[in-house]
């Protein structure tokens, strides 16, 4: 995994009350997408996620439509290929059973947004070429390996060059099946046209990458979508002190916690929580 | 907790509430439309619409009643034809570029499904200027690759519509392709014609100039700013010429469906040598303008033209700002055969011989003159001197646009990037001056061998003058140790045309 020192990230839409930035603390992520090797492993070690026995609350038919079996990739699902076809749901079960967690948009975002040689992708000519010329071509078939493609500055591959990637915040995207209104026509919900320097218009991948996010619902095994795993760094050793009543109350949260579900699905479970309990 | 809740139900209500609540207080995040399930129409007859690739257009609908019309299409993104040796990946609505043609009748409930095929990279939605209601069916139809979404609306008003796909950024999708037609025929149906055509314009940003060859990738600068390379009708160049002509005969009345996807250009539709009898202006069913010579198409609006074809010969289609048809493919043919009427027109009748007066041109004088200039200058170019010193002019004036176009990737050094860019210093790959140039004006893509090292990257062409790229050549072949000679503006020019 790679570090990502801390940064912003600056939604291309949000609402009138959202800011114009978000900090994102620093973390870690995957050099590049999970494989169906990866995957594999994954579901022989956990049965309740083999294409045969997924529940279909958890992902709909596609669902690892192009292994030729259970516990077989089969020819049109090379090892060191992406897995694709994988619902939100698999990817974070995948993600929590390594020990890792989905990143949420801002820090796919902000680990996505230099280039080969810069710090903003979007500016470098070579990277945005790159970028361009992938939604230029279809997908190929089957797909080639991942790790292939060259590096950004944080020595990630494959970002927007090879499968689109879940995020844990997909659904937040607000970008709407009627884009138009998307752009500001309606000030009352969104911080348009005025917004000036905090929105780009004419960042046409961030677009489309919102566009593609915001068509998901979590149980899509969607052909072309993937996911690649974040951590939050490890907690200095000096932070914790193991007498202290605060930290033995991170440790048990951290041990009640059988779904490996990480800081920003907490909004999530506190709502949970609340139903639960109003039961 | 009570007893009443199985596991399974909290499992339920749980998935749902992980999907549902992540970000519950945040607006008009519709993603896609919660299905709602479909419209009953129990009292209609049910029927498969036609659906036709241009130019061709569904039969005329005969029937006297309402009926529950079935519409699927399917969204396919597909390699194909721009013009001759130039490709690109259009978004198509039914795999062809404009989408299938519907026609339904005023009243019809029409049931519409859009299916997004597997392969398709992006979701895709669809906006049908004939619907009564929000974005037009835009949300309503969002669906990600591999899904299908089905919604319902009234035909309410005749008329001839676009339809195009509303995702974001929707200058792309549309630029990509994503547009067609669909007639809501009026109750009573139009006139009869003889034949009927479907045919749009629609611009394409490539990231090449016009011309250039290879899979083109769209260029949302070009876009940004409305210049387009291509203008085109049918979504190719030459959709619509030779043996693809639009084909009547003598006599009859043809009708011409014509819209205009845009995503930004009007269009100015002209046939050379016919008037228009009847317009329906604006694609609308009221006025009906007579004896129209151009008409005006706006980006997402349409017209039908009637006009009765009275002579035999070939007509062009074209849109009559005329750098489009001249240079950007903006041009279509409709070939007419049969008799003549020479009395309507005679064709050449007298070809002789006019004398003007005598230009001073071709004097003898004129001609030494031009002959000794030719003289000075090639004395000037063999002059070994003169050609150190446009050496050093060329080599400074290449080292700006070095700095402005290459040395991002390259680096100011010529060193390059280790894998990814392969270096200019000392680089075996310029020893062969041609392929140099090639590379330069035309890009590269795919694996290179540099000094021995595989590279395998996108080289995008540089978009420069003939004289930019040989001062830039020969900046390089004269930097950083290189001693490869200098490059002439000619021997770009000749890399530039071959084939």
């Amino acid at each position: 995994m790679r570090t990502i020192p801390a940064g912003e990230f600056k939604p291309l839409i949000r609402a009138v009350d959202e800011p114009a930035s978000v900090a994102v603390a620093a973390f870690e992520i995957d050099e590049r997408p999970v494989t169906n090797a990866e995957f594999l492993e994954f579901v022989t070690a956990n049965p309740k996620w083999q294409r045969s026995r997924i529940s279909r609350l958890f992902s709909d038919i596609g669902y690892l439509a192009d292994w030729a079996g259970d516990l077989e990739l089969g020819p049109s699902s090379p090892a060191d290929a992406p897995v694709v076809r994988v619902s939100w749901f698999a990817a974070r079960a995948y993600a929590a059973w390594r020990g890792k967690r989905l990143p949420t948009t801002a820090e796919w975002e902000l680990a996505a947004t230099p280039g080969y040689t810069t710090t903003d992708g979007s500016t470098e000519p070579a990277y945005r070429n790159a970028v361009l010329a992938w939604f230029a071509r279809p997908t190929p078939w089957p797909l080639p390996a991942v790790g292939q493609t060259p590096a950004n500055l944080h020595g990630l591959r494959d970002l927007n060059t090879l499968v689109w990637e879940w995020v844990s915040d997909f659904n937040t995207a607000l970008v709407t099946g009627e884009s138009r209104g998307d752009t500001g026509l309606d000030r009352t919900l969104f911080c348009g046209g005025a917004a000036g320097g905090a929105r780009d218009l004419t960042n046409y991948p961030a677009f489309m990458r919102a566009g593609f996010r915001s068509s998901l619902q979590a149980r899509y095994a969607v052909p072309n979508l993937g996911f690649r795993c974040a951590r939050d760094l490890p907690v200095e050793p000096t932070a914790i002190d193991p007498a202290s009543e605060a930290s033995a109350s991170v440790i048990l949260s951290a041990a009640k916690n059988p779904l490996g579900v990480s800081q920003p699905d907490i909004a999530a479970n506190r709502s949970l929580d609340s139903s639960l309990r109003s039961e | 907790m009570n007893n009443s809740h199985s596991p399974r139900s909290i499992v339920r209500l749980l998935a749902a509430l992980v999907a549902g609540a992540i970000a519950p207080n945040l607006l008009a995040n519709e993603g896609p439309t919660e299905a709602r399930g479909p419209v009953a129409t129990p009292d209609l007859p049910v029927e498969q619409a036609v659906l036709t690739e241009a130019p061709f257009v569904p039969p005329p609908i005969t029937r006297q009643h309402k009926a529950r019309v079935v519409v699927r299409l399917e969204v396919r993104e597909v390699i194909k034809r721009l013009a001759d040796g130039v490709e690109y990946t259009f978004w198509t609505f039914g795999g062809n570029v404009p989408g299938s043609f519907i026609r339904v009748r005023q009243g019809d409930v029409v049931e519409f499904h859009l299916d997004n095929h597997p392969s398709s990279k992006m979701p895709h939605n669809i906006d049908l200027h004939a619907v009564t209601g929000p974005g037009g069916g835009a949300s309503s139809s969002f669906t990600a690759p591999g899904h299908s979404s089905q919604f319902t609306f009234t035909a309410l008003n005749p008329g001839l519509y676009v339809y195009h796909c509303a995702v974001a950024p929707v200058p792309m999708h549309v630029a990509n392709g994503m547009y067609g037609l669909i007639l809501v025929e009026p109750k009573d149906g139009l006139p009869k014609v003889d034949r009927e055509f479907y045919v749009m314009q629609g611009e394409f940003y490539t990231a090449g100039r016009y011309g250039e060859e290879g899979l083109q990738s769209f260029d949302p600068e070009k876009a940004i700013d409305e210049r387009a390379p291509y203008v085109v009708f049918n979504g190719q160049v030459g959709s619509l010429v030779g043996d693809r002509a639009l084909q009547a005969k003598v006599g009859e009345t043809v009708r011409i469906y014509f819209g205009v996807g845009g995503p930004n250009l009007t269009s100015s539709f002209h046939v050379i040598g016919e008037i228009f009898d009847r317009v329906y202006v604006e694609g609308g069913t009221k006025l009906v303008q007579e004896n129209v010579q151009t008409t005006l198409v706006p980006a997402g609006g349409s017209v039908a033209v009637d006009f009765k074809v009275e002579v035999p010969g070939t007509f062009i289609l074209v849109d009559h700002s005329l750098s489009r048809a001249f240079n950007k493919g903006a041009l279509g043919m409709l070939k007419v055969t049969g008799d003549e009427d020479r009395v309507i027109y005679s064709g050449k009748e007298i070809d002789e011989v006019y004398l003007g007066e005598q230009s001073d041109a071709g004097s003898a004088a004129s001609k030494r003159e031009a002959e000794l200039v030719a003289a000075k200058k090639e004395a000037i170019a063999q002059n070994p001197q003169i050609a150190g010193i446009t050496k050093e002019i060329q080599i400074e004036r290449g080292k700006k646009t070095y700095l402005s176009s290459c040395f991002a990737c390259h680096q100011a050094d010529g060193t390059g990037l280790p894998n990814i860019f392969p270096p200019l210093a000392g680089s075996d790959y310029l020893k062969n001056k041609e392929q140099a140039i090639r590379a330069v004006i035309k890009g590269l893509s795919g694996p290179v061998t540099v000094n021995g090292k595989n590279y395998n990257n996108l080289m995008p062409p540089q978009d420069l003058t003939d004289a930019q790229a040989a001062d830039v050549l020969t900046y390089v072949m004269n930097s950083w140790g290189n001693d490869l000679g200098s490059v002439t503006e000619a021997e770009v020019k000749a890399v530039r045309t071959q084939k």
